[in-house]
């Protein structure tokens, strides 16, 4: 697997962790140790998607920085084996 | 994947309830040229697309018109908050409240409940693109015809605002088009086009 895939794979990880609390969160909104998890793993979270982005682009439009091009539609999109 | 963000794209506050005008307002919710047909539409398109560009567009633009859909929704809460039974039989509501009492429910406004049948994704990028030009234009009607309609200023602000977005986004998908058309010649048959599309993957 090449670093890009491995990155993703880590924000993926990172991101279903988040989406489980989220839920887990929504039923329990008093709950200090998930609150406690939650900013944990989207500190990890942000600098990994920091780190894929500068390095293999944006993963939402927000995040294009290139002032040359729009690199948004950049190829390849989720849906691609690639 | 998808995030959710907490706000409309556009303010909705609407002081007076009025249940006729939802009647009528909820077509562009489940209605055959609404938004979640748009959104639909675009978002299954999107994987028979070849260029980047487009494949952004659909993506995009798809992903707003999730945002319209929620507008709309807003718009019709907002106009059945707090109505009496009277207002509710007097106004021709009585229909979709037997049904649904005032939980939003995508129909259209004749209450036809919301159908896949409504779009197309046919795999032929110009064929799709045209689709897509012409779902723009229907939906624009659709909201001039509702302008034609609501008197209430509160209601007209978001709904021009929304038949607005349906000429960007008709210009927008008109790029592509006429880009393709200048480089390919419109005497490219549809089976040609369809050959392209395979052989760009």
């Amino acid at each position: 697997m090449n670093e890009r895939n491995m990155l993703l794979g880590k924000i993926k990880k990172y991101d279903f962790t988040l989406k489980e609390l989220n839920l887990y969160l929504d039923t329990h909104p008093n709950c200090r140790r998930a609150l406690a998890m939650f900013r944990k793993y989207k500190e990890l979270r942000s600098d990994a998607a920091e780190e894929y982005t500068r390095r293999f682009g944006p993963i939402t439009p927000e995040q294009v920085s290139d002032s040359r091009r729009w690199t948004w539609v950049d190829d390849p999109w989720p849906w691609e084996r690639r | 994947m998808w995030q959710y963000e907490k706000k409309l794209q556009y303010p909705v506050k609407i002081k007076t309830p009025n249940a006729k005008l939802a009647k009528v307002i909820i077509s562009q919710l489940g209605g055959p040229d609404g938004e979640l047909s748009a959104s639909l539409r675009y978002l299954n398109q999107r994987y028979a697309m070849p260029y980047g560009e487009v494949k952004g567009l659909l993506t995009d633009i798809g992903t707003e018109e999730l945002a319209h859909f929620e507008m709309i929704s807003a718009i019709l809460y907002q106009l059945t908050k707090d109505l009496s039974i009277e207002e509710i039989k007097a106004s021709g509501f009585d229909t979709y409240f037997v049904d649904h009492t005032t939980g939003i429910y995508p129909v259209a406004a004749s209450g036809a409940p919301f159908t896949a049948a409504y779009f197309q994704s046919k795999g032929d990028i110009l064929t799709d693109i045209q689709e897509d030009m012409a779902a723009e234009q229907k939906a624009r009607t659709t909201y001039d015809n509702i302008l034609r309609l609501a008197d209430d200023p509160d209601v007209r602000d978001p709904i021009r605002f929304l038949r607005e977005r349906e000429i960007v986004h008709y210009q927008r998908f008109g790029e592509p088009f006429r880009s393709w058309c200048k480089k390919n010649g419109p005497e490219l048959s549809p089976g040609r086009v369809v050959l392209f599309t395979f052989l760009q993957h």
